[in-house]
This record gives C-alpha cells, structure tokens and sequence, in this order.
C-alpha cells in the first residue's frame, strides 16, 4: 500500500516535471536568445513573462476579444497571441532604452556594459512590478479553463497507482514543444535567422556586411520577449499570478539558461526542463513554502558548480 | 592614511559636522508624525546606501540582494529582543555580528561569480531567507512595547529622538566610510573595481579585498536594518529581504554618487521623502508608485548621468573652476624624461650573479583545445639582462607571459623565479615573489591619479603606508612622470600611460619585469624615451623580459632574443645571430621572400 502511494507520487511528479519542464524551456529560451544574440543580462525577463500572462488574459477573459472561443481554446491561443503583444512592447522597450546601454555602443568597453544593462532593466523591472500593481492590482489572478482541472488517467501501472496527466498543462506542453521548434526553424533557415547569428557572433562585421545591427537586436529583444510572454501565457493556464511574479522565475530562467550553457538556445530549453523537473521533484521531499526557497538554492549550486563556463570573460585577454 | 588624504577628511568632517546639525535641528521644528518619520528613514536608507558603496560603489561587485544583510540585521534585533528580552541597544550590534557573518559565508561561494552572475546570485539569498522565514512562521514579528524604562529598550514617545540615533549611526557609517576611502583598502576597492586584472597583477589579493568589503557591507547595512526594526516596531520578511529594499540600497547610492562618501545620503536625502510622499499621497489609488519611483529614478540616473548627481555635479563644478584657477599640468617634455632625477635609495633588489639565471622556464606548454599556444617552450634569463621575446602576431606571447604570471595555468613544464616555482601561484602571489607585468593593452586604473595608480602596487608588495608613498615617488621619478603625478590616469597620453604601467610594475619592488608591447603604438621619439627608461633600469640592475614587434627597438635594447612562432621557440641567441636565422626570416618574411633572396 504505502509502496502504491510512493510509485504514485513519484511517477506523477516525473509527469509534472517533464510537461512543467517543457514550459519553462521555452521560458529560458527568450532569456537565452536575449542573452545569445545581445549579451544583454535582462534582468526585467521575469517581468517580461508576467506581461504575457496578463496579456492573455485580458485578451481571453471578461470582455476580451478572444472570449468568444470559450475556455477550452480561448486561453491557448490567449498565450499565443500574448507572443506579438510583448513582442512589440519588447521592441519598443530596446529602442527606447536598452539600445542605449548595449550593444555596438558598449561593444568593446571595459565591462561590455553589463553595469548599465543591469542598472537599466533592474529599473525596468521595479517599473513593471510596480506599475503591474497599479494597473492590474494585486489580486491573485489566473486564464481558468476546465481542463486544469481534467486529466488523462494512465494505468493503473502498479497496483491501484495512477499517473495523471493535467490537460491544460499537456497542451501547454505541447504548444511550448511547438513554439520552440518554430524559432529554432526560423533561427536556422531564415534570412533574418541568419541576420541575428551573424550579429550576435561579431556585430562590427556584420555591420560591414550590412546588417543592420540595432534592428537585429531589436528584434531578437522583442523575440526573446515574445517566446518568455507565450510561456508565461500557458503558465496562466494552470497557476495564479500577481504583478510580482516575475521575481520568482527571474531566477528560474537564469538557473536553466546558465545550467544549459549562456547563449545555446537548444541548451536553454534543456536546461529550462531540468530545472522545471527538479523543482517538481523536489516536491516529494518538501513542503509547497520552502520549493520556491529550493530553487534559489539549486540556482545557487548551478551558478557555482559552472563558472567556468558562465562568465565569458574568465579567460580575459591580457 | 593615502597620501594626501588628510586635508579631504578634514574638510568631509566638518561637512559631516555642520550637516548632521543642521539636519538635528531642523528636526526639532517638525511636528507631524509622519514628517517625523520620513527623516528618521532618511538616515537609516543613507546608512544603508553607505554599507552597499563600499562593495559595490567602491569595490564594484554589483549587490541585487543587500536585503539579505539588511533583512539579517532587522530580524536578529527583533528575534532577541521578543525571545531574549535583549535590548535593541545590544540586538543591533548582535544584528551586526550575524550579519557580517552572513556576509563572509555568503561572500566565499558568491565571490567565484564576476559581473552579472554575481549580481544576479547575490539576489538569490534574501529571496530564499525569505521563503523559509515565511515557512518557518516569521510572518510578522512586532516589537513588544516596554512601558517602564521605554529609552533602556531603544523606544521613545518623542518619534524625534529615533531621527537622533539614526543621525548618530548615520554619523557613525560615514565615519567607518571615510576611513576606508582613505586607506589602502579603499584605493585596492577602487583599483579592482577599474581592473582586477591589473589589481591583481599589483600584488592585490583580490579575492580577500573582496571578502573584506562584503563584511564590512554586510555589517553596516545590517546595523541599519536593525534600527529600522525599532521605528517601524514590527517586521515582515517582505519588508526587509524584498526586492524593494534591495532596490533601494542601488538606487539611492547610484542616483547620489557611486564611490563617494556622500553619495548614498544625497540619494536618500532626496529620492526617500520623494518616494514616501508620493506613496502617503497617491498610495491608496496608485499602490506601486514608490517602486515606480525608483525604478524611473535608476534607469534616469544611468541614462543621464550614470555615476550619480555627486560626481556629476562636481565634475561641472570643477571644469567651470579649472581654466580660471588651476591650468592643467602640461605633459613634461622628453628632455625632462631623460633628465629625471637619480632614484632616491629605495631598497633595490640586489644584483644577483650574472652566471646564475634569475628565470628558468622548461618545456612550458599550454593548449586552448586543440590549439597548442605554447608548447615546450624553454629559455632562461639571467639577471640583469633584458631579454627581448619576439615572434609573429598569435605566436603565444602573451599567453607565454599569462603563463609566467599567473593569468592562465599552464597544462605541463616549469618555471621558477630564483629556484622559486611559479606554477600554480595566482596572480598577486606571482606579483609578491617579485614579478612585475605590464599589459599589451594599458590597463590602468583610469580615474585614479597617477600617484595612486602606482602605490596600489606598493601596498600591493606589502609595503607601509610611508614606504609605500616613497617608492611610488621613486618609481614615478624613475620613468619621468613626477610632474603629472595628480592627473586621472584617463587624462594621460599613450606614452604617459606606458611609463605609468612601468612605474606601477617599479612599484611592486620587482626582481622580474614582464612588459608585454610597452612600445606599442608610440611614435620613433617616444619610443626613445622609452628605450632610455629602460636601458637606464637595466643599467642599474633590473631584470626585464620584453616583448615586442618593432625590430629596430629591439636591435637597440635586447642583450638576447627569443623566437616563438605557433607557440614554440625558433631561435634564440644573440640579437645578430638571431636576425640572420633562416627560419627567423621565413617566420616573418615567408618563404617566398627567403627564396628570392637566395636566388
């Protein structure tokens, strides 16, 4: 009986973790394309994803105008959507102040304008949980559909031991799974794909190769913000947030894209689905309060375990 | 003491004096109670602001999560005081001593990180105090209230006597600020923020600087946390490990002045009472607006004027000042170089046999993954020599020099300074054994004065501070550059820079120069001056290892050669031998050109 319950637990939280998992790959893919292509340290993603969870649902719920296709369709293509919106706003974002402390400008400077990228998207991130507050209040809010709480039932595989797959959170998985292979498809066959790579492995000859280097970084800001916002639009689908969310998964995001290998948008998803599975791992042996406390920790461990390949600069030129 | 630190702390003192005064007595005026609050924060968020300067302002080590330090103070003095019935006047100073602990434990694993990951990790700890401190049921602590002898317990009817003993620790971080400014630990802060490297390759342990600076940060900006426990009266995890009181420390410091004493109290003098009335105004309908406040407040500042309103405004200050007072100093002209004074007697190393090699290296080798930087290479200089290291561009040079100094860590092969192994040293230890360096690129400390580019590698060889202020001047007379000795580094010429990495190499009472290109980019005369300089050190004993492209310089200065080319020795032996090597010329001139000589 107790061995029943145990088999349960573990084989439902190694499901959990592998469809969670899924969804924060994405997540930490936008942090790893943002930090691939721009060296950009954006420390406002968090915030970035919280705007893709409200964008959904204003579009999907109440009076928004995706409301007529019901809860069951209504917030996948809410998270979707969610993608452009933040895009634009991402956009927006690097041309007003993020083209400012990167890129071509500090290329070449002694910290490569790290301290300013840091400074600027702290503020933008105290800018959006904040105003987030204002606009959005601070209520804990979420994209209801019924299928979070409906599951495909497999088994039973050991005596009465179930696995049960939550649908909302399968086909967030699979729209996540989905999303990823289409940037990959457009990072690796397009025009633009190739104009992003080309900036991101030596912006001052690309730019004599006449890319337009900026646009490229404004692009892959607003893309790096888009993917983050479609993932925070499926994670709506199955858990409540507030304005302040975006602190928790900040760190998240940095615990996969730097476990996955900075820069590596296949190792972002990798790295993101690792964490996402020992996060939900870890929920056999603690209690729900201190999880969050355990990513910190894992974060800690990943950061330290791995510095050689963490800042590019250990191996400074002298 | 620093040199020339006296008369600037005179004068902060009496700034310090007359302010805190003044801000004493306008308090006594200020009746409303929520104004009385506001002007009890303003200190404590300066003191704050203060704790976070010294590591990150002044150190550079960017802190997102000063909150854990904070946040450690403010529950410590509240925990003893509900458990232990301890005073605050005891719990906070207990609050200092838990926190300046936190900070080296935090500090040992986090001090791996440089740059983004550091300010990102150290952002992971008051997060995670926070979750367990809920966990553990610290929701919400008060303060319990001491009717009977309330002053014993650091509580006070009058809300004003609060802003007095938040003026008195106030006082009491800028003093412990000033003192660090102008000691050897400020100026090692201020040269590892502006070049580890080069700080390092001074003889500055850098990690143990670094370690230091967290401690002393963590233990003030705990104190302040402690005292902001007692005026509020109750804490929650959010409002001492939050994000915003992280933010808060960057964001008052940045916005009144990185690395400046004065800094984090202009910020909070400003950005606090403008926060805490938007939010008493316009709170109820817009909930957010402090942190809104902020966050515009850091992106304007780093925009704008990204070192803060103190030194942008002083900068102003003295520009305006500088073409009616004070004429900047002409750089000194090359007949002044060579007429530099003879060096004062300083303790030179002393000469060792010329027949006993000072460096021995063998079979040094280094691969970057399949790429063979360095490989086997051999060769020995004998004291008193000046060995000039030649080779095409991406011959492993510098990484040879990387090698000697600590930079990298070399795969196999020996080298000992004086039967003194260098392998496996880091780079400030390498500088201690007696091994000065200077950079390809000039890595100098750019807003530091000349003089204090060159004495942090005094400190560096351990000296005392008079010691220290001496072979400083001696070095700098060395290479001819007394005249410019107050002048910012930035504000030199590339030979004036090249000169200022000799001095600071000079500094480090070295056995052993390494200088990588010193003749890099100069023009012919400058390169003379600089061939002088040189020819003068070697002539009164020193051991200079050169690397250089320029043949000419080298015919001129070099006692020996040594070829490297894809990593390996080529040749070596006297100058002219060398240059009429076969594989020398094929090295540098190709194939071709040999074969159309020979024909």
């Amino acid at each position: 009986m107790g061995l029943e319950i145990l088999i349960e637990n573990v084989l439902n939280a190694l499901a959990a973790g592998i469809t969670i998992g899924c969804i924060y790959g994405l997540m930490c893919i936008g942090l790893g394309l943002i930090f691939g292509i721009m060296k950009v340290v954006n420390f406002a993603q968090g915030e970035l994803l919280m705007l893709g969870m409200f964008a959904s649902l204003y579009l999907v719920t109440g009076g928004g105008v995706l409301a007529f296709l019901g809860p069951f369709v209504g917030p996948f293509v809410g998270a979707i959507l969610a993608g452009p919106i933040v895009f634009v706003g991402g956009a927006l974002l690097h041309k007003a102040l993020i083209a400012r402390v990167s890129g071509l400008r500090t290329a070449g400077t002694l910290d490569e304008g790290h301290f300013g990228q840091l400074i600027v998207t702290l503020g933008i991130s105290l800018i959006l949980q904040n105003g987030g507050l204002i606009l959005f209040g601070s209520t804990p809010l979420t994209v209801r559909t019924p299928l979070a709480s409906r599951a495909f039932e497999i088994g039973p595989v050991y005596g009465d031991a179930t696995v049960f797959l939550n649908k909302a959170r399968l086909i967030a998985c699979a729209v996540a799974i989905i999303t990823a292979v289409g940037l990959w498809l457009l990072l690796e066959y397009t025009r633009l794909g190739k104009a992003l790579r080309a900036a991101a492995d030596n912006p001052t000859a690309a730019t004599y190769m006449g890319i337009d280097v900026e646009r490229a970084y404004r692009i892959a800001f607003g893309l790096g913000s888009g993917i983050t916002a479609i993932a925070g639009g499926l994670m709506a689908t199955y858990l409540s947030f507030s304005p302040f969310i975006g602190l928790d998964y900040v760190i998240i995001m940095y615990s996969g894209v730097v476990l996955g290998g900075m820069g590596s948008i296949l190792g972002a998803f990798w790295g993101g689905l690792t964490v996402g599975f020992v996060q939900q791992c870890s929920a056999l042996v603690l209690p729900p309060q201190l999880q969050n406390a355990a990513i910190f920790v894992v974060f800690l461990l990943i950061v330290m375990l791995r510095p050689q390949g963490l800042f590019g600069r250990s191996a400074e030129r002298a | 003491m620093r040199q020339g630190a006296a008369p600037r702390l005179r004068r902060d003192l009496i700034a310090l004096a007359v302010l805190s005064a003044a801000y004493l007595a306008a308090t006594l005026f200020v009746t409303n109670s929520y104004y009385q609050l506001i002007l009890t924060l303003v200190p404590i968020w300066a003191v704050f602001g203060v704790g976070w300067n010294i590591l990150s302002g002044y150190g550079g080590q960017l802190s997102f999560g000063h909150a854990s330090f904070f946040g450690i103070g403010a529950y410590v003095t509240t925990l003893a005081l509900v458990y232990w019935d301890l005073t605050p006047w005891l719990g906070i100073p207990l609050g200092m001593i838990v926190g300046g602990v936190a900070a080296i434990l935090i500090g040992m694993p986090t001090f791996r990180l440089r740059g983004h990951y550091f300010a990102l990790s150290m952002l992971a700890y008051p997060l995670a105090i926070l979750y367990v401190l809920q966990y553990l049921g610290f929701q919400e602590v008060s303060l319990p209230m001491h009717r009977e002898n309330p002053a014993a317990y650091l509580e006070f009817t009058d809300p004003r006597l609060y802003t007095v003993v938040a003026v008195g620790l106030l006082i009491a971080g800028i003093v412990a600020c000033m003192l660090v400014e102008n000691s050897r630990f400020g100026l090692a802060l201020l040269a590892i923020r502006q070049n580890e490297l080069a700080a390092e390759a001074a003889g500055l342990n850098s990690w143990l600087w670094k370690m230091r600076a967290i401690t002393a940060s963590g233990v003030i900006a705990a104190a302040a946390g402690g005292l902001y426990a007692c005026v509020l009266l109750v804490v929650t995890p959010d409002s001492v490990f939050g994000m915003l009181v992280s933010a808060q420390a960057v964001v008052v410091t940045l916005f009144g002045g990185v690395a400046a004493v004065w800094g984090p109290v202009i910020g909070a003098a400003i950005l606090v009472p403008l926060a805490s009335t938007l939010n008493a105004e316009l709170g109820n309908i817009l909930p957010g607006i402090q942190g809104v406040v902020y966050g515009a407040a850091m992106i304007g500042i780093m925009l704008a004027a990204p070192e803060g309103l103190f030194w942008t405004v002083r900068d102003a200050v003295r520009q305006r000042r500088t073409p009616a007072a004070a004429p900047r100093p002409q750089p000194a002209p090359p007949s002044q170089v060579r007429a530099a004074p003879p060096p004062p007697a300083t303790a030179r190393p002393a000469r060792l046999h010329a027949d006993r090699p000072l460096l021995v290296v063998e079979n040094l080798s280094r691969a970057f993954g399949g790429l063979r930087a360095v490989s086997q290479v051999s060769f020995s200089v004998n004291a008193g020599e000046i060995l000039g290291i030649i080779g095409p561009n991406g011959a492993g040079k510098t990484t040879l020099f990387n090698l000697l100094n600590g930079v990298l860590s070399a795969d196999e092969g020996r080298a000992e300074l004086d039967g003194v192994s260098l392998r496996g040293r880091k780079v400030h230890q390498v500088a201690r054994l007696g091994v000065g360096r200077t950079f390809q690129v000039v890595r100098a400390f750019p807003r530091l004065p000349l003089r204090d580019n060159v004495i942090v590698a005094a400190y560096g060889a351990g000296l005392s501070d008079a010691a220290a202020i001496a072979a400083s001047e001696a070095a700098l007379a060395k290479v001819g550059l007394s005249a410019q000795a107050d002048l910012p580094a930035g504000q030199l010429t590339n030979k004036q820079l090249r000169l200022m990495e000799l001095a600071r190499a000079l500094a480090g009472q070295p056995r052993l120069l390494l200088l990588d290109e010193t003749l890099a980019g100069l023009g012919r005369d400058e390169c003379e001056d600089v061939l002088d300089v040189l020819a003068r050190l070697r002539d009164e004993g020193m051991t200079i290892v050169i690397i250089e492209h320029t043949m000419h310089a080298m015919m001129r200065i070099a006692d020996r050669f040594v070829v490297l080319d894809h990593g390996r020795v080529l040749a070596s032996g006297l100058p002219r031998q060398v240059v009429e090597d076969r594989s020398v010329i094929e090295a540098y001139l190709g194939k071709k050109w040999l074969a159309k000589q020979e024909a």
